[in-house]
């Protein structure tokens, strides 16, 4: 039976008291929510904390508030399938809620939270590997060695963003609030992802997201795609998330993001550029795709072959904005085909 | 018997075991705890090959908590293996490890957590090996040798056979076709991760609970093992959660919990985790094909010529089995009056590959059935129609010197064809598939056959191969001891059913108690599909017996002739004077003041008809189940992504003793070739399995699991238990042949090779727009040389030999 | 660390000390006795080790005991009620839907959370609800069944 390694468990009833917490101990110590992320992981020995900080009996951190209209506040603790099943969400940003529905099993997304979501480990399949596999492999430098095996000759981590929802929240314009002792600070989700498989996140240690907001609603259709072998358990090996802005039938903002195809979700900046003030024909959708297909740059470390990713990249935004164009392709487009 | 006179026999009747398992009562053997019990834990070497130059326990020894740390130096120095021509393991490695996960040490400890711990704190100095990770690489190095035994540097099994003239077979063919296809490995993956408790008791006798599919052979080879009496050692199966054929070898974590349970004198728990189960394996081979048939116009076969390579693994197994398994079982479905099979075993240092689910025979069908299907085409032949018109004929012998009975296969054909709607949906080759946007719909068919019962043990003997005695009680109870053992596939009601048909009781009146070498007579193992054929034959024996001495002692009592008595409703009587019918307890009573204690024994083994040529041993089988399937899919042309609507399967089960256990082992089945067919594989990189996890080797879940439609059809072969074949393992081997040729009456792409991913057929859609040959598969066979075949006369179309002649059958049991 | 935990299993008060980093699973079989939960890969790949808290499912394995002090915890060995199956444990045993029964007791629990939520769900969502539970006997086709049977025959007990 794999077994997690001894920690002392501490459980918060405040924010405050958390971030107190968090700063006492300091490197020792990381924060849990669901737990569906950090326990296999620490089974494996990817971390051996010291301190769990659980997130769990924060009652303000939990549940969705606002509207559509004046922007929703979604509680980090809030767990996936309460997210997926929030009418509001569902209706307004319904490519949250196919995200939040997608990942993974029913069981892990009653236990998984949205904040666990966005801040999941960059995933690579030399490093999500037991302590025993690693070892026999001869470790890399995410964990425990100093080379990168994916890529022998860099001096980075490539690792993965296999984050269902960060994608989306990404193209949805969301803000994320960071909580820690020393204070607080409102930052674009966008920020809070660096382009390094290790420090794949730009915030501090003992930082805790302690909510996500999203902007009103208005005007804006999304949808998000997933690509992985399975419909149930698999991570995204390619996500897709796209949010326009209509003017009557043409295009007035866009925003395409790429997720699982590099340490941080990628957005697709001149794909989205091409669509602005464009009605979604099939010459403009190609092109779209064409270019989004540019910054996916996937490496051989997941699930499916990476030229096999890279291209279903093209495929799937080109999928996702004839779905948003009412445009019938003979695929389900809500869920991944 | 006729059908309609059986009470149980045809019943739907849910399982003997089932009411324990949905409540959580069943106890596997991850579940037993006994008191002062220790758990233990393995080490496990970190290099796909290399010598051991140093093995240093001390730091564990030194943990507070850890019993005793073994190495191999604890153990007596035998080699040991399933197949007595393969004795090429070792429980703990002494000098060299062949594979990562092969283990070196054992730790025994209060708990696991510390066992794990001492056994990362022992210290092992490795002097690396060159790991040959692949047939090319195996046979290209003989220089570098895995084993010393074996046909050749690095082959481990190199066997040719020859029926008839091949050559001349071809050149009477109007069509002769050579393609090559590649099967990858995959493995059981039951749900259950191996465990056993082992307790040495202050006797100096030994009893190990296991998750095993064969005890005996367990018992067998701990015996030597261990050196230690085997009338010492006790072996009981525990309830299996899965099996598949992967728990069908003795394990090194079994042997270890002994070894520990001696030393610390309280009884070692050892449960793998999953990783550990990719590494134990023995899943199914990797083998690279090349394959040559000649057809007529009407798509008669000419002749066949296969050769295969088997990519073994690091050690026998029941290897070289598998390598005769990848030819001998072709010619069993359609006329094949010539035959030829290559075939040899490569050792690598991978985890050892040995018997799942069909056991080295989907292999050659895939390419079979695959080819079929190529040929179908070129000749215009409908791949349905072709199939029905040259299935074999019953009770006549093959090529290869196999005895078939009963065969159901046409009408296999015929009702697949009915249910699935085969005649519109097939609409004529080249015309092009419906098409939804970049969906496109297919159907694929194809058929096979597998054997019920291997028709010889594993080690050479005269003895039974199944074993029952039946117990009756004043109670009015009976139990059925055997030495089978139930994973999940049913056997424990089959030995409950068939004793209540021959005595008219109700199915809870029969006890049937865990397998167990010191209580229950040999039966050899849950493989083959040999359970309900070889124990329900032994147990309708005994069960025979018994019946007769109630008679006698009822006939007696109520002074009527023993022959008109009718056992039904749990009591003895004549028909026309059913109130006097006498209550089963009561008549058993009856009996044992006549007789003595009721106890009688049943004996089974096969009918002797091995072909009289060396490796005519492989092969044979008291009778043959036979499948038909079809399949209809889509494929998405952008991604390659493959979508399973249906699968209709037609088996020839000979009798459905209970038809929801057969429908639930042709239904388990499919699962299975679907999940080999679309994603599951072995994968190595660096020397290492690639993902030996749950989430990465990729089962099919709800949402890939089409819905399946089985049909039974009933032969009523004469060898079976009241009629019945086998039906745990041929309907897996057309699923994958049918969805490949579904692929490619979808979009015209050949796929000759499993798993077919969504990668390779946007490979052939993409050779395909090239306006290349649209195939994805192996290109190249490896420069071998075979040795000279054996070459024997085919025995094509011989009549069966008349009624079989089978050991320990009687009077009362021959039908 | 070990803890004082105060669980509530299957309608009963369980007092147990323990590590506080043993998961729900290690608990409730190696503390509690209660082996019929099971357990097939303890990395939330695979369902087996599926239990009941506050009627959801959710997997044991991962699951840490004091996070979910005082929440009630269901696991196959409550299933039946005073000595009555469950209609679902019914079904599967009359159907066939258990053959090494391994998967069986996290299955059995996830349909129950399906039926109390959705008493006549589709085969469709009877696959959604089920797609977070491997088995590798039954095909799936006798559990689906299965679980159509118990609903139908919960509706009309109603
Ligand atoms: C088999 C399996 C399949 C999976 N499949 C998917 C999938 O398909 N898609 C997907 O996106 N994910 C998947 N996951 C990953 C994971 O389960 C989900 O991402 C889940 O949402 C994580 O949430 P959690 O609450 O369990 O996070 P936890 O495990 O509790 O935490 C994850 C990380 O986030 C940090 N963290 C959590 N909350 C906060 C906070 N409020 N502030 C600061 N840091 C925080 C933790 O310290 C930890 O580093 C899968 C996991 C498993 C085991
Ligand atoms: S990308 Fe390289 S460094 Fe990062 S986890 Fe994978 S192998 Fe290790
Ligand atoms: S044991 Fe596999 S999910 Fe918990
Ligand atoms: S019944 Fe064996 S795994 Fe489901």
């Amino acid at each position: 039976m794999m077994r997690l390694p001894p920690f002392t468990y501490l459980a918060p009833k405040t924010v405050a008291d958390a971030a107190r917490l968090l700063g006492e101990h300091g490197a020792d110590a990381m924060i849990v929510a669901g737990g569906t992320d950090l326990y296999p992981n620490m089974k494996r020995r990817q971390f051996e904390p010291k301190v769990l900080v659980g997130l769990g009996a924060i009652s303000e951190l939990r549940g969705v508030r606002g509207s559509a209209s004046r922007g929703l506040s979604l509680g980090p603790m809030t767990t996936l399938t309460a997210v997926s099943q929030h009418a509001e969400v569902a209706r307004h940003y319904p490519a949250l809620a196919t995200a939040a529905g997608l990942v993974s099993s029913p069981q892990l997304r009653n236990m998984g939270t949205i904040g666990g979501n966005v801040c999941v480990d960059t995933r690579c399949n030399y490093y999500n590997q037991s302590y025993e596999w690693r070892k026999a492999i001869g470790f890399c430098m995410k964990k425990d060695g100093d080379i990168c095996l994916v890529a022998p000759g860099s001096s980075r981590c490539w690792a993965v963003s296999s984050s269902d929802t960060a994608p989306v929240l990404w193209s949805l314009g969301a803000h994320i609030r960071l909580t820690s002792a020393d204070g607080e600070r409102t930052v674009p989700i966008a920020t809070l992802y660096r382009d390094d498989g290790i420090d794949y996140l730009a915030k501090r240690h003992d930082e805790i997201l302690a909510d996500i907001v999203l902007p009103p609603a208005d005007g804006w259709r999304s949808r998000y795609l997933k690509l992985r072998r399975r419909g149930s358990f698999d991570f995204p090996v390619l996500g897709v998330a796209v949010n326009l802005r209509m003017d009557a039938d043409v295009v007035s903002e866009a925003r395409i993001v790429l997720g699982a195809v590099a340490s941080l979700p990628r957005e697709a900046k001149p794909a989205a550029e091409s669509l602005r003030g464009q009605r979604l024909t099939e010459e403009a959708i190609t092109r779209a795709a064409d270019l989004a297909a540019g910054p996916a740059k996937p490496l051989d470390n997941t699930d499916y072959a990476h030229f096999y990713r890279k291209k279903m990249t093209r495929v799937f935004v080109a999928r996702a904005l004839r779905s948003l164009a009412g445009l019938d392709d003979g695929v389900d487009s809500t869920e991944a085909p | 018997m006729n059908k309609h006179e059986f009470s149980i026999i045809g019943q739907p009747l849910p399982k003997v075991d089932a009411w324990a398992k949905v409540v959580g009562e069943t106890r596997y053997a991850d579940d037993l705890v006994m008191p002062r019990m220790a758990h233990g834990k393995l080490l496990r070497s970190t290099h796909p090959h290399a010598l051991i130059k140093r093995i240093d326990t001390a730091r564990a020894q030194a943990v507070p908590g850890v019993y005793a740390v073994i190495t191999g130096a604890d153990l007596p120095r035998v080699k040991f293996g399933i197949l007595p021509v393969s004795q090429d393991e070792e429980a703990l490695c002494n000098e060299r490890v062949r594979m990562v996960g092969d283990a070196v040490a054992a730790v025994a400890a209060q708990d696991e957590e510390t066992a794990e711990q001492a056994c990362r704190l022992i210290d092992i100095e490795y002097e690396p090996l060159p790991a040959l990770m692949s047939i090319e690489e195996s046979l290209g190095h003989p220089e570098i040798r895995i084993h010393e035994y074996g046909d050749g540097p690095n082959v481990h099994k190199n066997v040719a056979l020859q029926f008839g003239d091949v050559e001349a077979a071809f050149a009477r063919a109007d069509l002769v076709r050579e393609d090559v296809f590649f099967y990858e490995g995959n493995t059981h993956l039951p749900m259950e991760q191996h465990a056993a408790v082992a307790q040495w008791g202050a006797d100096g006798k030994l009893t190990l609970w296991s998750s095993t599919q064969t005890p005996h052979y367990v018992h067998r080879l701990l015996a030597r093992i261990l050196d230690v009496p085997a009338a010492h050692i006790r072996v009981i199966a525990a309830p299996v959660g899965g099996g598949f054929g992967g728990k069908l070898d003795p394990f090194a974590h079994e042997i270890a919990a002994c070894k520990l349970s001696q030393l610390t004198g309280r009884p070692v728990k050892i449960t793998l985790t999953r990783e550990e189960v990719f590494y134990v394996h023995r899943g199914r081979h990797p083998v690279l094909m090349w394959l040559k048939t000649g057809f007529t116009r009407e798509g008669e076969i000419t002749g066949s010529h296969i050769k295969t390579w088997l990519d073994g693994g690091a050690y026998g197994s029941y290897g070289v089995a598998s390598t005769f398994y990848t030819g001998v079982i072709n010619p069993v479905t359609y006329r094949m009056p010539v035959y030829k099979f290559e075939g040899a075993r490569v050792f690598t240092n991978k985890p050892p590959c040995g018997p799942k689910r069909g056991h080295g025979t989907p292999q050659p069908r895939f390419a079979l059935e695959v080819q079929i299907d190529k040929a179908a085409e070129q000749l215009g032949l409908d791949p349905a129609d072709m199939r029905r018109r040259i299935v074999c004929e019953p009770f006549t012998k093959t090529a290869n010197h196999l005895t078939v009975t009963t065969i159901g296969l046409g009408e296999c054909i015929d009702k697949v064809v009915e249910a699935s709607g085969w005649r519109e949906k097939w609409r004529g080759w080249q015309t092009g598939a419906p098409r939804r946007g970049p969906l496109r719909r297919g159907v694929g068919f194809a058929c096979s056959a597998y054997m019920t019962g291997a028709g010889t043990a594993i080690y050479w003997n005269s003895m039974p191969h199944s074993g029952v005695v039946l117990r009756a009680d004043r109670s009015g109870g009976i139990s059925v001891l055997c030495g089978a053992t139930d994973i999940g596939q049913g056997s424990d009601s089959i030995l409950a059913y068939l004793p209540a048909e021959v005595l008219g009781l109700d199915p809870k009146d029969v006890h049937v108690p865990p397998a167990d070498t010191t209580l229950t007579p040999v039966d050899l193992g849950s493989y083959s599909s040999r359970v309900t054929l070889m124990c329900g034959m032994a147990a309708i024996q005994a069960a025979q017996r018994l019946r007769a001495v109630i008679a006698r002692a009822v006939a007696r009592k109520l002074e009527v002739d023993a022959e008109l008595l009718v056992f039904r409703d749990r009591k003895v009587g004549v028909p026309d004077d059913w109130e006097k019918a006498v209550p089963f307890p009561h008549a058993v009573e009856l009996a044992e003041a006549m007789h003595g204690v009721l106890a009688f024994p049943g004996s089974y083994a096969p009918p002797k008809r091995a072909g009289k040529y060396k490796g005519g041993g492989v092969g044979p089988s008291p009778c043959y189940s036979y499948s038909a399937c079809a399949v209809e899919l889509t494929v998405d042309e952008e991604t390659g992504e493959i979508e399973l609507h249906d699968v209709w399967i037609g088996h020839d089960v000979g009798r459905a003793l209970n038809p929801l256990l057969v429908e639930g082992q042709v239904e388990g089945s499919v699962y299975m070739g679907i999940g080999e067919a679309l994603m599951e594989a072995q994968v190595f990189r660096k020397g290492l399995h690639k993902h030996p996890s749950m989430l990465e080797y990729k089962s099919p879940t709800t949402l890939e699991t089409p819905e399946i439609h089985t049909i039974l059809v009933e032969t009523d072969d004469p060898e079976g238990p009241f009629g019945a074949k086998e039906a745990g393992q041929g309907p897996l081997l057309p699923v994958l042949p049918a969805i490949a040729n579904a692929v490619y009456n979808a979009v015209g792409v050949r796929v000759d090779e499993v798993p077919i991913s969504p990668e390779k057929v946007l490979k052939g859609l993409d050779l395909k727009r090239q306006g290349k040959t649209p195939r994805v598969g192996p290109e190249r066979i490896p420069l071998f040389k075979f040795k000279e075949p054996l070459v024997v006369e085919s025995a094509f179309g011989q009549p069966a030999d008349a009624v079989a002649v089978r050991p320990f059958a009687d009077q009362e049991t021959s039908r | 660390m070990k803890v004082r935990l105060a669980l509530t299993v299957n309608g009963e008060s369980r007092e147990v000390l323990a590590p506080v980093h043993k998961t729900l699973l290690e608990v409730l079989r190696e503390d509690l006795g209660l082996t019929g939960t099971k357990h097939g890969c303890e990395l939330g790949e695979c369902g087996t080790c599926t239990v009941l808290v506050d009627g959801e499912p959710v997997l044991s394995c991962l699951a840490l005991p004091v996070a979910i002090e005082g929440r009630a915890i269901t696991t196959i060995e409550g299933m039946a009620e005073g000595g009555e199956l469950h209609p679902l444990q019914q079904a599967f045993a009359e159907l066939g839907a258990a053959q090494c029964g391994y998967c069986t007791p996290g299955i059995l629990l996830t349909a129950q959370a399906l039926l109390d939520e959705t008493p006549t769900p589709t085969r469709d969502e009877i696959k959604e609800a089920l797609a977070g539970n491997l088995c590798r006997c039954t095909g799936y086709t006798k559990i689906l069944d299965a679980v159509e049977l118990a609903s139908m025959r919960m509706g009309a007990r109603k």
